[in-house]
């Protein structure tokens, strides 16, 4: 006996795949009814298959506390997630809005910032900003674009809407995953992609390179790195991958050095070769030595004043990260209507912001119920989930938030999509999950064709962090228009 | 175009990784050979530990010079930095950190090849009952890997590196191979053994795989000094020194700042073609002998250094 939807309950839950009356939607009716014929050891056997595709890939995630453990493979369900092409392709256009309108934000603050003094975002919100980097007051980067690169959580409310949950401009990761876990499923379930119309998501490296090279609009086929703090971190196995996809070197700070003439160039068996682009997987303060944290080893000395003097462009901007601030976040409604005017087509998840006085007072009434999140950590790292929280851990909270008010904002505690994920038993359970697609914006802008699928392995979990315990499944925007 | 740092692991991952088939080739080599000798020659399993001049490692974790111990120390140690399972280790750690240059599938293979050989050894693959089987798989995934580098890395200066480190490795283990047999050969309980040659020189040859191409190229009968001089001097058999350093050479040719290395083959062009030994047949496999291979080893080690300070010394400055 194999899967019986009939077994599978969603609770109150909106479930991606299998609607409240126990019926598959229509992106996964194929998909349902195709694992429903096979029996129970022909699904046992295709998870171990792809168990042993990713143990053999390599796929692994570091996790900082295990020690002497830095590839841990990253647990992946073999039920993919689906999504319908119509509804993404109005999310598509949600998302290409929304960074074009932090760029045009980013922007703003380094020059002439317009926004604050039109009095639409309080002047103190910037003042506060650890992302916001004095150093990049003025600089004009090509297109005017700063955070080239974005990843964007999505999550599904219980109404079956996505809402946008963060925007990460900084360095965000994960999109090697996306690309892999398709390959897995292509190795592991390869009839499936015979009966649906599942679109491909492999154009994903070629465009992230037409993007980077776009940043040196001069310059027919320029050289391009990527710049990776090394095998000890976390997302190593992206960067490289990434590197292998486009061609490019993936170097270590060691690798590049600036030359007296202000140019960047890279240690070679030759000697020394000039680099053009930099797609950097370092944080901004570890960048530049001379500029930032003193003791770094990671980064280039002078790499900051090549940047500024544009020989040599960064992917994404240092500075970026100005708008990856979750009381930015809160903002971000606005900041569209402001440069766009035009209004979101995703919306904000209710956002309630510490620092002012009627926010706060219910935020610490209702700690039990909300979401707190410190403004400037990723990762699920320093958040505090109400309902599933401790006394005590709230009562740390409200200290903290009291402390320094600026520095948390929360929301309610969304009722996170399901999703049926196999998880040891005979018949799938449902599972939280969100979704990170990827964004890109050069001189034409771009989307991945759904993203990564984060699932909360953990029954009744909400955080799908893989550095918390979190898995992953492919994500599949289905085509239903097109008859077969 | 190839960073220092890229250059300098390629090198290392070729290393380790002939280095990982060479360890599997000379401990089946010992398996075989104590099963052919006659039960009154009492050959030291210890003399594989001092072929890796490993004998302070060694001695600072075992007691007894058995063959347990040794087969644990020189294959599965993970405390002993040129066992067989750290070479593998080594070898995926640089793969690991080059990713962008070896090509995917080899990645993929050589995580296959390591929790192969974990698991095996785990589940008793040491024992003499399952070595054999075990070690010629390591062989045989070696050389896969082999095969498919060579098929799918694009012959660029990548290759080149890849090629050096490869070659110098073998040509390296080939000497050692050799040292093994003379060593062996000149122990006390030998001398009087008139069937013993031919037996350690087969077991040399099949361990470099050359059986065959010897036969072919040289005779049918493995005869006194005939083998060292064809794993030495041949020109055309793959793990033959002179063969190698034909190999590297080649590549070098490839390389930019050449020159300097070139100039580094002097003394072991010296010692290859002007002044070969076993002029006469019955030239004795003397203490001369193991002079001259460890000078051989000397230049080899020379060239390593060459290297490094050609194209590996930028990085990390």
């Amino acid at each position: 006996m194999g899967i019986n939807w009939k077994q599978y309950s969603p609770d109150v839950f909106y479930d991606e795949l299998i609607n409240q009356s126990g019926n598959p939607r229509l992106p996964a009716k194929k998909l349902a009814s195709y694992l429903q014929s096979l029996d129970h050891d022909e699904v046992q056997r295709r998870q171990h298959l792809a168990d042993a595709a990713i143990q053999d890939m390599g796929i692994s995630f570091t996790v900082y506390t295990e020690e002497g453990n830095i590839d841990r493979s990253w647990p992946f369900d073999i039920i993919p997630r689906t999504i319908s092409a119509k509804q993404w392709r109005t999310t598509e256009k949600g998302l290409i809005q929304r960074l074009e309108a932090l760029n045009l934000f980013i922007d703003d603050l380094y020059h002439d910032q317009k926004i604050i003094k039109d009095g639409v975002i309080p002047r103190h919100i910037l003042e506060q900003s650890t992302n916001f980097r004095k150093e990049c007051i003025g600089i004009s980067p090509p297109e005017n674009v700063w955070a080239h690169i974005c990843g964007t959580d999505l999550v599904r409310d219980s109404d079956g809407e996505f809402y946008v949950l963060e925007d990460n401009l900084r360095v965000p990761s994960g999109v090697s995953y996306m690309l892999e876990n398709r390959s897995i499923m292509k190795r592991v379930l390869p009839e499936l992609f015979e009966n649906d119309r599942i679109l491909p998501v492999n154009d994903y490296c070629d465009n992230l390179f037409d993007t980077l090279c776009s940043l040196v609009p001069d310059k027919e086929s320029p050289e391009i790195v990527v710049l990776t703090p090394g095998i000890y971190n976390s997302a190593y196995f992206e960067h490289a991958f990434l590197a292998q996809q486009m061609g490019a070197e993936l170097v270590e700070g060691s690798d590049l050095t600036v030359a007296k003439n202000g140019y960047v160039y890279m240690k070679t068996i030759s000697g020394l070769s000039k680099v053009d682009v930099i797609y950097r997987r370092i944080d901004d303060m570890f960048l530049d030595p001379n500029v930032f944290h003193k003791d770094s080893v990671l980064g280039v000395p002078g790499l900051m004043k090549a940047w500024q003097s544009g020989k040599v462009a960064l992917a994404n901007a240092p500075g970026a990260g100005v708008a990856d601030d979750k009381v930015v976040y809160a903002y971000v409604p606005q900041i569209i209507k402001y440069y766009l005017d035009q209004d979101p087509i995703l919306p904000n998840v209710e956002t309630f912001l510490c620092h002012d006085d009627k926010q706060r007072e219910y935020v610490l009434k209702n700690i039990d119920k909300l979401v707190v999140k410190p403004a400037n950590e990723s990762g699920g790292y320093g958040m505090l989930v109400g309902p599933h929280s401790t006394k005590k851990d709230q009562a740390t909270f409200v200290e903290l938030i009291k402390k320094n008010p600026r520095n948390y904002i929360a929301q309610p505690t969304l009722s996170l999509s399901t999703a049926p994920t196999l998880v040891g038993n005979d018949q799938p359970e449902p599972r939280h999950l969100d979704l990170r697609p990827f964004v890109l914006q050069g001189k034409k802008s771009y989307v991945t064709t759904g993203g990564l699928t984060r699932v909360a392995m953990k029954k009744g979990s909400l955080v799908v962090n893989s550095s918390q315990g979190g898995g992953s499944k492919d994500t599949w925007i289905v085509d239903t228009e097109v008859k077969s | 175009m190839m960073l220092s740092r890229v250059a300098e692991r390629i090198y290392w991952s070729a290393r380790y990784l002939q280095r990982v088939e060479s360890s599997a080739r000379i401990v089946n080599t010992y398996t075989s050979l104590l099963m052919d000798l006659s039960k009154e020659v009492d050959i030291s399993w210890f003399n594989l530990v001092m072929l890796n001049n490993a004998e302070e490692e060694y001695v600072s974790r075992y007691k007894v010079r058995d063959e347990r111990n040794v087969v644990k120390f020189t294959l599965a140690d993970d405390t002993n930095p040129s066992s067989m399972l750290m070479s593998l280790a080594q070898v995926r750690e640089n793969f690991r950190t080059t990713r962008d240059v070896v090509p995917e599938d080899a990645w993929e293979m050589i995580n296959e090849l390591s929790s192969f050989a974990q698991e095996s050894i785990k589940n008793g693959a040491l024992n003499r009952a399952k070595r054999e089987e075990f070690l010629s798989q390591v062989i045989n995934q070696c050389q896969m890997i082999q095969g498919y580098i060579a098929s799918a890395m694009p012959h660029d200066a990548v290759w080149d590196i890849w090629v050096i480190g490869r070659s110098l490795e073998r040509a390296d283990m080939t000497t050692r191979l050799l040292e093994a047999g003379a060593g062996i050969l000149l122990g006390d309980d030998i001398a009087n053994q008139v069937q013993a040659p031919p037996i350690i020189w087969g077991n040399v040859l099949r361990s470099s795989s050359a059986h065959h191409a010897f036969r072919r190229a040289v005779s049918p009968r493995v005869t006194g000094n005939e083998v060292p001089k064809f794993l030495l001097f041949n020109d055309q058999f793959p793990r033959s020194v002179t063969y190698c350093l034909i190999e590297i050479k080649a590549a070098v040719k490839k390389l930019p700042k050449q020159r300097k290395v070139l100039e580094s083959f002097k003394g072991l062009d010296q010692l290859i073609m002007v002044t070969p030994l076993f002029n006469h047949v019955d030239d004795q496999l003397d203490a001369q002998f193991l002079a001259y291979i460890n000078k051989l080893q000397l230049q080899l080690a020379k060239l390593h250094q060459s290297f490094s300070e050609t194209w590996f010394s930028l990085a990390g400055r």
